[in-house]
């Protein structure tokens, strides 16, 4: 096998570099790619939709059709992830875990449970204390993260940034929380259907703008239908619409990501997580 | 002589994609665990985004977000030349994120299939199928 593929790959190699002589020279502004729809974009973006940053308009408003069903593939990814590992047939541990968070202490009840109280934590068998210094940075940090992660989203329009970027700086943060704590700390915040339902309401901001639009008259994804929803011009509209979509973007990525590492983490089972 | 140079100036970018390319597919084809073959298919993918992003390049041009946007100075004529090319960053955008996604699902899984057989090793894991 290892020698079959090595002749394979170096055939396939070969093959491709041949191919390559033929290819435009690297950076070559009169290279077919950047030859007949792209001048378009670049040139008339600004006065078509009012988005400075190109990447971001084409992404969203030309290609929004596209970038519809690319969200739509994360949010597969993530159900397809959930239903593969999520187990639900709930062994009960034959004795739970305690941690007195004030002094440390830990214990372990053999049969029930303590009722839900800030003075005790559950903590898994495979428990280690999480390090001090980690811990404390990780907590001041995360709030600027998502900040920034926010403002990635916000400023798309007109900074590189938008809905994508954005969502995986968010869902970063709350893997951070995640590592640097465990698991549990973050179901706690932000809950297992939670976490399922916003990743569908995403995708349903989305297909919806998209809608909206086929129900003002136009066709579907044509932004300018919504100037007279917001009360602006339609070029403005286009730029708001892209907003509007990259919002759904970001809640949906952040939260497929979230998704996805926790159930990977913990096996599906949502407890004894990183 | 010359003429060669000149070439490997021209193309040497697209063969470094290349190589990138087939140590995911070789990789992907002889590695005999499963995780190092997810390894691989990640390995392939950034050697098409970075082939991707590559196209987009134009000489003396900058990133493809207008200048003066707004407010003063705007109105301006835009010429094409002085802006890289979109539409190669667009499709790579998505494309890394549905590549993590994908990741996750291609480690899922690996997850199950270590759950039911105890091991991620591709031989091992046909000679059990062949026992039954």
């Amino acid at each position: 096998m290892k020698i079959t593929g090595l002749i394979v790959t170096i055939l396939v190699g070969g093959l491709l570099i041949y191919a390559a002589a033929d290819f435009p020279a690297w950076s070559d502004p009169n290279s077919p790619a950047s030859t007949y729809l792209s001048p378009h974009f670049i040139e008339k973006t600004m006065e078509e939709t009012s988005v400075p940053n190109i990447v971001t308009a084409v992404l969203a408003d030309y290609r929004s059709f596209d970038t519809m069903f690319e969200t739509t593939v994360i949010f597969s990814a993530g159900v397809a992830v959930f239903i593969l590992l999520r187990t639900f047939r709930r062994k009960e541990p034959e004795a739970r875990h305690y941690r007195h968070v004030l002094t440390g202490v830990t214990m372990r009840i053999k049969e029930g449970k303590l009722p839900p109280s800030d003075d005790f934590e559950r903590i898994d068998t495979l428990w280690t204390p999480p390090d001090l210094i980690i811990k404390t940075v990780c907590r001041l940090l995360i709030p600027f993260i998502q900040i920034f992660g926010l403002y990635v989203i916000a400023h798309g329009h007109h900074s590189p940034g938008g809905g994508f970027q954005g969502g995986v700086i968010l869902g970063a943060s709350i893997i951070v929380l995640a590592i640097s704590h465990n698991l549990r700390t973050v179901v706690k915040r932000m809950s297992e259907k939670l976490d399922a339902v916003l990743c569908a309401v995403g995708v349903l901001i989305y297909a919806g703008t998209g809608a909206l639009c086929l129900l003002l008259g136009l066709n579907f994804m044509d932004y300018s239908a919504l100037a007279s929803v917001l009360f602006v011009d339609p070029i403005m509209a286009r730029s708001h619409g892209i907003l509007i979509v990259e919002i759904g973007v970001g809640i949906a990525v952040m939260c497929t990501m979230v998704w996805i590492y926790s159930n990977v983490s913990s096996r599906g089972r949502y407890e004894q997580g990183l | 002589m010359s003429d060669l140079i000149s070439i490997i100036v021209a193309n040497y970018n697209y063969w470094i994609y290349i190589t990138l390319m087939m140590i995911g597919l070789y990789a992907m084809i002889a590695k005999n665990n499963l995780v190092k073959k997810i390894v691989g298919m990640n390995i392939f993918q950034t050697a098409i985004i970075l082939f991707y992003v590559s196209i987009g390049v134009k000489k003396g041009a900058t990133i493809p977000i207008l200048q003066h946007g707004h407010g003063h100075g705007a109105h301006t004529v835009v010429h094409a030349v002085d802006y890289v090319n979109p539409l190669p960053h667009v499709l790579m955008l998505t494309a890394i994120v549905v590549g993590v996604a994908t990741l996750g699902v291609a480690l899922a899984l690996a997850i199950r299939v270590y759950d039911r057989y105890n091991t991620l090793e591709e031989d091992e894991l046909l000679a059990q199928i062949r026992e039954k």
